[in-house]
């Protein structure tokens, strides 16, 4: 986790607005999630499949007796689904009730910033990425798309069929 | 009001705990026993209900509790005789008062209809009733005119006393003389004075006359009275209300005069000097010199507070009841219990874990070191044992509700039923008693409705008309069995067997025994009723109640004998925490598979398996098709199909009995396992049942059997009919 | 040096009932779960008043009362019976037992006040 580093350039901010970001690459692109929902930050181990599941669902891993399912973020999200390794992560995020965990290429940062950095999901955006996207960040002339976390398990599928 | 919410709270806990002691009582009338403590134990519990709703303003359960309390009250006296029409209504008052209890605690709407029926039932059987008011005896304790306002000072200072008396005022001359009765229940005379005092102006005389010499003086007997004239704007009531405790104890007379008479303020000075003398006098009269009481107060109270706090702290249903032994408990939080078990479960992974180290490092079985891990295996399992007793509950909670749905399915069938336990305070693990009730509920549905016949069948065929149903817990090699038995007519076989082939679920001429026809009612979609009661219809038959305790992995089966009935026998595990499973590896994927469901296994030889129309196989086990299921592909680990001779068959059994082979690539051995649910952080998967951690830290799946079989059934439907006639 | 009230009922409800609005009057309150419980309490404690159920298991109120009052030590404690029985045989055996007073369920608090200061100053 050595990529994670807070960015020393940060403007100062309105604290009553501000929210922390983490963000992470994935192939080309970075998205980013709050940090209020993110638990922990651990490395890749394989995953017990699960039968009859969507192919983003990597399957589940024990997390100190926990079983946690790992949805590939990137397979999520309609890109190619990710070939883990060991260099790959897995950020363990809390969606209401739920924990789960995603798997991504690389945590790359901590972002603060206020929400009027946030700006709407460019129309060219697939309705996949609209779906899951809930905005974009231009921080340092990188694109930064914010995951809308509650979209991430297919049970949010089912449910609105 | 936190605090009164609080107590409301206690209020509902303490009425189950009632209602569950009212209905066991009147059962236990039932069956006949004449013990005054019962009868007066089920007053008590409606009595209770009532003294807490009216603190609560629950009116409609004070009513009804009230009416209820009345014919109890006839009851405890002997004016009513307890013969089974009256403990019938009884039981169905219990019931009511039950619902109105819930829909008090609830906020819902109870049944007003049933609720007027049931209280003019309960009416009726009032020996002196008939036309008495709901509220009598009640509304007189509730004379509350007097009170509030009463209490409430009257400001009328002295320079008020030239104004002439309102026009409300009163004035009284009270003659007052104390026996000694009086005294020895602890009631003061200077109390009353000064309440007196307190509801207006009060000229109090005290009369010394009778007053012996000091040798003759009896330190108990009363020597002294008193005259009072009282100037109050209360009535007579009021004012007799002052000596309402001790009307009996002395003598008493109170005259209103007619005008409200002056007082001069030097007179009424004197008066109250002389007050306070005689009030002195009062007060210094106990034999314990006041300061003995402080000092002595102080010290003690440590100890009460002990005792204090365990009259409090007294789980429900822990009160010194006769015949429970006063063992020491404690309440502990269910959260911290759970906890607690969780971490024992991590305790019996890592356990496994380091077992799996120690042998990939390669020490030996008898070094030391494998000693010492014997040793801790063996303690982890002693734990987890203890711990699991903790939550262990007896399965008393669920059978209480049963008398109650055995009288409601009776009257719904028109049947007259008599229910019987035993057994139970046989414990189990609580996640399994959560999951029991719907099953037996179902269970002795079905034993009415279609194991007992009517009153008039069974008179017919010599039996009392009053049917039977028991139902027993006990353990059995580590399973909890349960038993729901009736004796009623038994299945009608040749009716089963034809219904099950008319719905196609066997071929007609199928060569069955009696116990494979028995056990067809548990094939999904049977109903035998005739006509879709209330009760059993609905669609739910007995294949959900065996499909609900096979997902506790559990078992259930039928023994029936012609007309003398039928007994449901299910098995459980004692726990969903922990499960011994078998160990297996599909596809490169390590399953678990639960030991219940398995009959043997065994290694498929060519010439056994036989192919069934596209990619259905059978397997050929002692002169039975049994069909052949491959797990790998069934899961869709594998798109193709496992070489049987290269695999490992399962056999197992699920559904209606129907056996099938589930063919795994091998078995890696027998474990107990913790069962962690999936649902927790994802969603149900189909075919797999929950999931656990394996000694090597990684999550193994635990395999759902009726799931894989029923899946691998929607393809070939063939093979029941197949399997029942081979 | 606030005033020690024994309360002796069966009921759970009615004890915490007693205890919130005895509390809440500045007493310091007691508890028994029956008259025998109770009997027992008073081995230790000095109630200034008891206030006693009557309908309760292993020892009811009248019981109780006899009790106290045939023990040297607290025959002079006053004792208020708690009754939802308003009728006068209850209160009249009550008071052949020893009974002070009475208090009519459900209770008010003011009342339950009342008539504790109407029996103990």
């Amino acid at each position: 986790m050595t990529e994670t580093a807070s960015n020393p350039d940060q403007r100062p901010t309105d604290l009553a607005r501000a929210c922390e970001l983490i963000a992470f690459r994935m192939g080309t692109r970075e998205f980013c999630v709050d940090i209020m929902s993110v638990r922990e930050i651990r490395g890749w181990t394989k995953a017990t499949a699960l039968p009859k599941s969507p192919s983003f669902v990597r399957g589940v891993v024990n997390l100190r007796g926990t079983v946690l399912p790992i949805v590939d973020l990137s397979a999520r999200l309609g890109f190619p689904a990710a070939e883990p390794t060991a260099r790959h992560v897995i950020i363990v995020a809390q969606i209401g009730a739920q924990t789960i965990g995603l798997l991504v290429d690389a945590v790359s940062d901590i972002l603060t910033v206020t929400d009027d950095l946030v700006h709407p999901t460019p129309d060219v955006a697939s309705d996949m990425a609209k779906t899951f996207v809930r905005g974009v960040l231009a921080v340092d002339q990188r694109m930064i798309s914010l995951i809308a976390l509650d979209q991430v398990l297919p049970v949010c599928e089912q449910d609105a069929a | 009001m936190d605090a009164m919410a609080a107590i409301k709270q206690t209020f509902f806990q303490e009425c189950e705990e009632q209602l569950g002691e009212l209905e066991i009582g009147l059962l236990v009338l039932q069956d006949g026993d004449t013990d005054p403590e019962t009868v007066n134990a089920v007053f008590r519990a409606v009595h209770s209900i009532k003294g807490g709703a009216g603190a609560f303003n629950l009116d409609e359960l004070v009513h009804f509790a009230h009416v209820f309390e009345n014919v109890l009250d006839h009851l405890r006296a002997g004016r009513l005789a307890a013969s089974g029409d009256v403990l019938k209504t009884m039981l169905r008052a219990a019931d009511m008062l039950a619902d109105l209890v819930r829909a008090a605690r609830d906020g819902t709407a109870a049944d007003t209809g049933r609720r007027d029926t049931l209280a003019a039932e309960l009416r009726a059987l009032d020996p002196e009733a008939a036309g008495k008011d709901l509220d009598s005896g009640h509304q007189d304790s509730h004379g509350d005119d007097l009170d509030g306002p009463v209490f409430e000072a009257v400001p009328i200072s002295f320079d008020d006393m030239e104004i002439e008396s309102t026009p409300d005022e009163h004035q009284f001359i009270i003659h007052f003389t104390p026996k000694p009765d009086l005294y020895a229940k602890a009631n003061e005379t200077a109390l009353l004075m000064r309440e007196l005092c307190s509801l207006g102006e009060a000229v109090i005389t005290c009369d010394f006359s009778r007053l012996p010499v000091l040798e003759e003086l009896d330190p108990e007997g009363s020597y002294l009275s008193w005259t009072i004239e009282l100037r109050t704007v209360q009535d007579e009531n009021a004012v007799r209300a002052v000596f309402e405790f001790v009307e009996w104890d002395c003598e008493l007379d109170v005259a209103q005069v007619g005008a409200a008479q002056g007082l001069d303020d030097m007179a009424l000075g004197a008066l109250i000097e002389k007050m306070q003398a005689a009030v002195e006098a009062e007060l210094a009269a106990p034999e314990v010199p006041p300061n003995d009481v402080q000092a002595s107060m102080d010290e003690p109270l440590a100890a009460q507070a002990g005792s204090a706090g365990q009259a409090l702290g007294n789980p429900p249903g822990g009160k010194p009841d006769a015949g429970k032994s006063s063992q020491a408990t404690i309440r502990v939080d269910l959260d911290r219990v759970d906890r607690l078990i969780n971490l024992v479960g991590e305790l019996v992974i890592n356990q496994a874990m380091l077992t799996q180290r120690m042998l990939e490092a390669g020490l030996a079985r008898a070094s030391g070191v494998a000693t010492g891990l014997d040793e801790l295996e063996q303690l982890t399992r002693e734990i987890q044992d203890s711990v699991m007793a903790i939550r262990a509950q007896p399965v008393k909670s669920v059978f209480q509700r049963m008398p109650r749905l055995v009288r409601e399915v009776a009257v719904m069938t028109g049947k007259s039923v008599r229910l019987t336990t035993a057994g139970e305070n046989t414990e189990v693990d609580k996640t399994v008693i959560e999951r029991l009730a719907d099953p037996l509920t179902h269970m002795i549905r079905n034993a009415i409705d279609h194991g007992l016949e009517t009153p008039e069948l069974r008179a017919a065929a010599g039996k009392p008309e009053e049917g039977l149903v028991h139902l027993s817990a006990l353990h059995r090699s580590g399973r909890i069995v349960i038993e729901v038995a009736d004796d009623g007519a038994g299945i009608d076989r040749p009716r089963v067997k034809a219904i099950a082939a008319e719905k196609g679920l066997i071929a007609a001429e199928a060569p069955l025994s009696d116990e494979e026809i028995d056990n067809l009612i548990f094939l999904p979609g049977f109903s035998t009723a005739s006509t879709v009661s209330d009760i059993s219809g609905r669609g739910v038959g007995m294949d959900v109640v065996r499909r609900s305790i096979q997902a506790l992995g559990g078992r259930i089966s039928i023994r029936s004998r012609p007309r003398q009935g039928s007994t449901f026998t299910m098995s459980l595990p004692l726990t969903l925490a922990v499960l011994d499973g078998m160990v297996v590896t599909v596809a490169g994927e390590t399953l678990v598979v639960p030991l219940t469901a398995i009959i043997e296994t065994l290694q498929p030889k060519a010439d056994a398996v036989h192919g069934f129309g596209g990619n259905s196989r059978v397997i050929a086990i002692r002169d039975q098709f049994i069909p052949l299921i491959d797990v790998g592909h069934e899961l869709d680990y594998r798109s193709g199909f496992a070489d049987p001779c290269k695999s490992v068959a399962l056999l197992v059994e699920s559904e209606g009995h129907v056996r099938s082979a589930l063919l795994v690539d091998a078995i890696l051995g027998q474990r107990q396992v913790v069962i962690k649910s999936l649902e927790t952080n994802y969603q149900h998967v189909p075919g797999i049942a929950a999931a656990t951690i394996l000694g090597d830290g990684r999550v193994a799946l635990i395999l759902d059997v009726d799931a894989v079989v029923a899946g691998s059934r929607v393809a070939a439907t063939g093979f029941e009919q197949l399997c029942a006639a081979g | 040096m606030s005033k020690i009230v024994l309360t002796v009922d069966d009921s759970r409800t009615m004890r915490e009932m007693l205890m919130l609005a005895l509390s809440n009057a500045g007493y310091r309150v007691v508890q028994a779960e029956d008259g025998m419980h109770g009997l027992e309490v008073l081995k230790d404690a000095r109630p200034d008043v008891i206030i006693t159920d009557i309908n309760m298991p292993r020892m009811d109120g009248f019981g109780f009362i006899e009790g106290v009052r045939g023990d040297d030590l607290h025959r002079a404690v006053p004792i208020l019976v708690l009754t939802t029985e308003s009728d006068a045989m209850k209160k009249d055996r009550a008071r052949r037992a020893g009974a002070t007073g009475w208090i009519v369920k459900p209770f008010d608090p003011i009342k339950l006040v009342e008539a504790i200061r109407r029996v103990a100053a």
